[in-house]
């Protein structure tokens, strides 16, 4: 187990170096952060100059990613244009678009699981259809799409949320942006977690279970469900990155400050120490979630074993 | 979506790898006595290849066909739009604006006095025409590159995995604000280029399973025990018996991509207007949403039928290829 960690740990290594330098390169590209931060009039060029020393701007593009990731793991995430720290922005933006990937990742788990359990356990009756048939309406139906129609129908038309979240962003007001965020996801889970009991219920233990005369319930939580929520649990744990990095789309429908709109205003002013920090951070949360889901697999089935 | 990809294709159709050798038509092709069937077949039945058999399948699947003939119209509306709506989608009147239907306009006015039926109609070339293109591109670079990692394995094959590890790290709607937004270009070409860039790891990491699946067949072994070539082991006996999953999961994706098309659009780094694209039409219906909802409401679903049109053919196409759910 402790070497396999390790050995994964190692593995995260060049994917996390090739996916940040990816990034820093990306927005490179987006253009001189110079010309941006000098407002609509050219910049008098010693100024120019000397803010491209000050910031580091004219060393060869290596050198620049090189320090910056060296930086980076002292925990200085350099400094937004506007002089603000990155892990102050960070500080205020993290925790709202954590609040809003938690209420997104307990939709998936409760609602998603128990539709996916019920439908698997009456497949082909009518109840599986019609639930078939909407998750295949919400796979369809962009994000953003969903996200405005709910805005327009709870808060504007019937009035029962506020169309825009407060800069709190409790969870009371999270609810609806997080069933957006969750929406698709939602419709994965509940396909196969259905896929998979349905497979599972045929299986040879379900059948001893019922002949030693269990009770339904328990031949379903103890014996069935625990064996088919392993591919679930892989699903949702390599979700919370997408979740987190997709919020643009919810967070700015629904006016939440979170991770999403500081870096929609970050790449819209050419911000690149901004972009490229949370952009690390989200690539990191990708990783660690996906080490975490390989581990729960050992726990889950434990005839899977870690040499 | 957008990175929404996750549909778990790979599990779905894991069976598909296997299976005879399928005739493409071809009179002079092998043929090597098909596996049972899983389900035990009528033994009077002609074996039929697996694409004859899904195509027989296909048939007599409603899905299949009401989504096929959606997806035709939608072709059609795409190549001439003109046949369905008369005007102009750039043709605006400031002061019809957010006016409702009314006889001539049936779906009524936007924001800037434009109407929503013309412009829904020829949004559909941008969603349609985003969609084929770049499922095009990621399956041609994605099967030969995964095809290729997959059959010689080795250094190059290590490498290609680590760098679709890195492409799926990053999020796609983030990596598409980030790249596109320095690109002025108002055309399809940037978007589309996008989705390749993106979109290929997960086609490649399909194709490298199922031609490693394959060439451990028995046939490919035998046919390199006559001498074969590596190219001929590859486009006749490999690739045919590989491509089916494949297909699945770039059908599928091709509803994605749509859906990511407008969702970069709706951002403001997709197209732009001038262009007319469902994504511009309902990010620019929004902040109208309290007086004209059908502005909104239109390309909304219009975008969401194309989709659903692209998905449920893709499901069709995986139900019909998958024997294992026969």
């Amino acid at each position: 187990m402790g070497r396999y960690v390790v050995r994964r740990l190692l593995q995260m290594i060049p994917v996390f170096i090739g996916a940040t330098l990816l990034i820093f390169l990306m927005v490179n590209v987006m253009g001189d952060p110079i010309a941006g931060l000098c407002g609509d009039r050219e910049c008098d060029p010693a100024t120019a100059a000397q803010l491209r020393h000050e910031f580091g701007l004219d060393q060869p593009v290596w050198q620049q990613y090189a320090t910056y990731m060296g930086n980076v793991f002292t925990g200085d995430f350099g400094t937004a244009f506007n002089g603000q720290p990155v892990t102050e922005l960070m500080g205020t933006a993290f925790p709202v678009t954590i609040r809003l990937t938690i209420v997104a990742i307990l939709f998936e788990i409760v609602v998603g699981i128990i539709l996916g359990v019920v439908t698997g356990l009456r497949r082909g009756r009518p109840v599986d259809t019609g639930v078939l048939l909407l998750t295949l309406v919400v796979i369809s139906v962009p994000t953003f799409v969903t996200g405005l129609l709910l805005q327009l129908l709870l808060g504007v038309k019937w009035g029962w949320i506020d169309p825009a979240v407060s800069s709190e962003a409790a969870f009371g007001e999270l609810i609806v942006p997080g069933l957006v965020l969750a929406s698709v996801s939602l419709a994965y889970v509940t396909r196969l977690t259905r896929t998979s009991i349905a497979e599972n219920r045929r299986s040879d233990y379900v059948r001893t279970a019922i002949a030693k005369g269990l009770p339904r319930h328990r031949v379903i939580t103890r014996h069935l469900l625990r064996n088919s929520l392993i591919p679930v649990v892989t699903f949702i744990g390599t979700d919370i990155g997408a979740l987190m990095g997709g919020a643009i789309v919810t967070e700015r429908i629904f006016n939440i400050h979170g991770v999403g709109y500081q870096l929609y205003q970050g790449i819209l002013r050419q911000n690149t120490q901004t972009v490229v920090g949370f952009v690390t951070v989200l690539v990191l949360v990708f990783l660690v979630a996906n080490l975490v889901v390989d581990l729960l697999y050992a726990v889950l089935d434990p005839r899977i074993r870690y040499a | 979506m957008p990175d929404q990809e996750p549909y778990e294709p790979e599990r779905a159709i894991a069976g598909t790898g296997m299976g005879g050798t399928m005739d493409l038509g071809a009179s002079e092709a092998i043929t090597l006595e098909q596996p049972p069937g899983p389900d035990g077949a009528d033994p009077r039945d002609k074996p039929r290849s697996l694409w004859s058999d899904a195509w027989h399948d296909l048939r007599r699947n409603p899905v299949f066909i009401i989504s096929a003939l959606v997806i035709l119209f939608l072709i059609v509306i795409s190549l001439w739009p003109s046949l369905i709506a008369s005007g102009s989608p750039l043709k605006c009147d400031l002061a019809k604006a957010q006016e409702g239907s009314q006889a001539g306009h049936p779906f009524g006015f936007n924001g800037q006095g434009c109407d929503v039926y013309t412009r829904t109609v020829y949004g559909a070339r941008t969603s349609v025409a985003v969609g084929i293109l770049a499922t095009l591109g990621v399956a041609v670079l994605g099967s030969v590159l995964g095809g290729l990692a997959g059959f010689f394995g080795g250094g190059g094959d290590a490498i290609l995995s680590r760098i679709t590890d890195v492409f799926f790290a990053i999020p796609v709607v983030l990596g598409g604000l980030v790249l596109l937004s320095v690109i002025t270009s108002n055309t399809i070409w940037p978007v589309i280029g996008f989705i390749v860039l993106l979109g290929w790891p997960q086609i490649s990491r399909i194709a490298r399973g199922s031609v490693i699946t394959a060439k451990q067949n028995d046939y490919v072994q035998a046919a390199r025990a006559l001498g074969a070539s590596n190219s001929r082991l590859l486009l006749r006996h490999i690739a045919p018996n590989a491509v089916a999953p494949v297909i699945v999961v770039a059908t599928i994706a091709l509803g994605t991509y749509i859906s990511l098309e407008a969702t970069l659009s709706f951002l403001g780094v997709g197209l732009k207007p001038p262009s007319v694209s469902w994504g511009i039409d309902i990010s620019s219906a929004a902040p109208y949403v309290r007086n004209a909802p059908h502005a909104l409401l239109w390309p909304s679903g219009a975008l969401a039928i194309t989709v659903l049109a692209f998905i449920m053919l893709g499901d069709a196409v995986r139900d019909a290829l998958d024997p294992k759910l026969r």
